[in-house]
């Protein structure tokens, strides 16, 4: 087991997940076969190599700057769960 | 209505030549595929929302474009769309309960190229949730049969995209392949299944899994609809960064063309004592026909390829973990009731709308990405993803094409590789590096094993989409394996 069930807890609370008790036994044991698996990795020699982050090197193209964008509003808000006046709602943060 | 109609399994090509002639129209071919879809779908569930109402609206206007003479190849032409291409007004659900009450305010870049192409759209296709998996188990709308045996899966993510091919649900259907999405379940259900280059066609609208790996395809019958459809589908977007600035192609212009001198690049660690004879034999048949056409075999070296799949599952859940955290409970998708506070809101709302396989893939990039172990997995897999790249770059020095299987097996059973999730992953040991190097690939139906398709893999240099479709096409015109059908039986069975 390469990771422990603490482990996985902090990970995903990290990622805003929550994980009941009783599965977090059968999470962990996945998630170790997960990491035992990309564990290889460490093998291949990659002194030197640059990390690949996207298949083609292409630069950042600029666009003319003009306005394109038109206000849909309420057009995007369509699909919200809870919207108010134009904003999105969420439980209080401030007391 | 039999499976053997063949209106259900006509081409793309074929269906175009029946309107240009007059000799149907498109509200026809949409009432017939839709109650087809209605007839025959209870069992085989490729087909998660069906939109009768705008299908035959824009079949009218289909109809009404012929007359006008203003129509494209595909005008009239009924399609499906992978639930996970964002369709204006019609739910986008990505097999997930997070989407589950999702309608998108606007539609992906593909869906309206094909929308001005013509095409009728009559609904969208169930998957694998947010195209994690390989299997279209994981959805949340339950699983999709695979047509040629209702006991087996029709491979993933985009399960239910290839079964409604293979049932004779639409002579097209969209696609998505992030590490062999499209590839895979066409091999699985004896379709053609393309994806292209990375860059080739618009992520703009497609619910994004990968961004770095991420590319829509076509999903049809035959080669050369797959070379109509992907001239519909390609072009630059300047609302996607990573979309190619490149001149529109007509893919079907050089399809006809021969192959002879052609190099066929075998990589010895595809043909390894590791794949199942049975396959290995389809697909060396496969390439003989190939060789009666005048292609050469050369044997290629891949060093790499046993570690794309560890490369791919640090790379793939760790940009999942990324794009995935939109989903907040406070903008769109699922939110859950009576929320504590802020925290209770995003911890509840992403546990109750993502399935088991998603919140893995976040947790595994969460971890890849976050401090201090960022080096030892993101970036390093990065690292090797480049060398996996240069190992294809320096193949295609001395090939043209790179061939292979497209699976390692033939369809299998529900539940077979579900209780370990690297069994599942092995699946795409064949299609995941070419996502990583960002090249196109396809898979066209080459042969049976116990009654189950079976795909043979092309691999083309990065925008050279047109010889594998040459190849692909020149197979087609030898053999006839993709021209087979499976019997329906209306879940009797």
């Amino acid at each position: 087991m390469s990771v422990s069930s603490t482990d996985v807890a902090q990970v995903a609370a990290l990622a805003r997940l929550k994980i009941d008790d009783h599965a977090l036994d059968d999470v962990t044991q996945r998630f170790s076969r997960i990491l035992d698996l990309v564990a290889e990795l460490q093998q291949v020699d990659t002194a030197g190599v640059i990390p690949m982050s996207n298949p083609h090197d292409q630069i950042q193209r600029l666009r003319a700057d003009v306005v394109t964008e038109t206000n849909q509003r309420e057009q995007l808000q369509a699909p919200a769960p809870a919207v108010a006046e134009g904003y999105f709602l969420v439980p209080r943060v401030i007391d | 209505m039999t499976a053997q109609d063949p209106m259900a399994f006509a081409t793309a090509s074929e269906l175009s030549a029946m309107l240009a002639e007059g000799k149907t129209c498109s509200v026809e071919l949409t009432q017939y595929f839709l109650e087809r879809i209605k007839a025959n779908d209870d069992h085989i569930n490729s087909v998660v929302t069906l939109c009768e109402e705008q299908a035959l609206a824009s079949a009218k206007a289909a109809d009404q474009r012929r007359r006008d003479n203003s129509h494209t190849a595909l005008t009239g032409i009924p399609l499906l769309h992978k639930d996970i291409f964002c369709t204006q007004g019609i739910k986008t659900t990505c097999s997930s309960r997070m989407l589950e009450n999702f309608v998108p305010p606007y539609d992906a870049t593909v869906v309206q190229k094909l929308n001005e192409a013509g095409t009728v759209t009559l609904g969208k296709t169930n998957m694998d949730e947010f195209a994690m998996g390989s299997s279209t188990e994981t959805s949340h709308f339950g699983l999709t049969r695979n047509p040629w045996d209702t006991e087996r899966v029709p491979g993933g993510s985009s399960g239910g995209s290839a079964a409604a091919v293979a049932a004779g649900f639409a002579p097209l259907v969209t696609g998505t392949d992030t590490g062999g999405s499209i590839r895979q379940p066409a091999a699985l259900c004896g379709i053609t299944g393309l994806k292209p280059t990375y860059g080739r066609v618009s992520r703009l609208g497609i619910v994004a899994f990968a961004s770095s790996l991420d590319q829509a395809g076509p999903m049809t019958r035959t080669v050369e609809d797959a070379a109509l459809m992907l001239n519909a589908m390609a072009g630059h977007d300047p609302m996607d960064a990573t979309s190619a600035a490149r001149d529109d192609e007509d893919f079907t212009a050089g399809l006809s063309g021969s192959i002879q001198g052609l190099r066929i690049g075998l990589p010895k660690q595809y043909f390894s004592s590791d794949l199942d004879p049975a396959i290995a034999s389809i697909v060396r048949s496969a390439l003989d026909e190939l060789v009666a056409e005048g292609a050469e075999l050369v044997e290629v070296d891949l060093p790499l390829t046993h570690h794309g799949i560890a490369t791919y599952y640090v790379i793939a859940p760790a940009e999942a973990s990324a794009n995935l955290s939109r989903y907040d409970g406070v903008r769109f998708g699922h939110r859950c009731d009576d929320a504590e506070d802020l925290t209770d809101l995003y911890l509840r709302s992403r546990s109750e709308g993502f399935g088991a396989e998603v919140q893995r893939r976040i947790l595994v990039g969460t971890y890849a990405l976050s401090a201090g172990f960022y080096d030892a997995y993101f970036k390093k897999a990065q690292q090797v993803r480049r060398l996996i790249s240069d190992d294809f770059h320096r193949a295609f020095q001395d090939v043209d094409v790179i061939a292979g299987p497209a699976a390692p097996g033939v369809a299998f059973k529900f539940g077979e590789k579900a209780a370990d999730p690297i069994n599942m992953y092995m699946e795409d040991i064949y299609t995941l590096s070419v996502n990583l190097a960002g090249l196109p690939g396809m898979s066209v139906q080459a042969g049976f094993h116990a009654g189950l398709p079976v795909g043979l893999q092309l691999i083309g240099r990065a925008f050279d989409e047109s010889t594998l479709l040459r190849v692909g096409h020149r197979f087609q015109l030898r053999t006839d394996w993709h021209k087979a059908t499976p019997v329906l039986n209306g879940g009797a069975a």
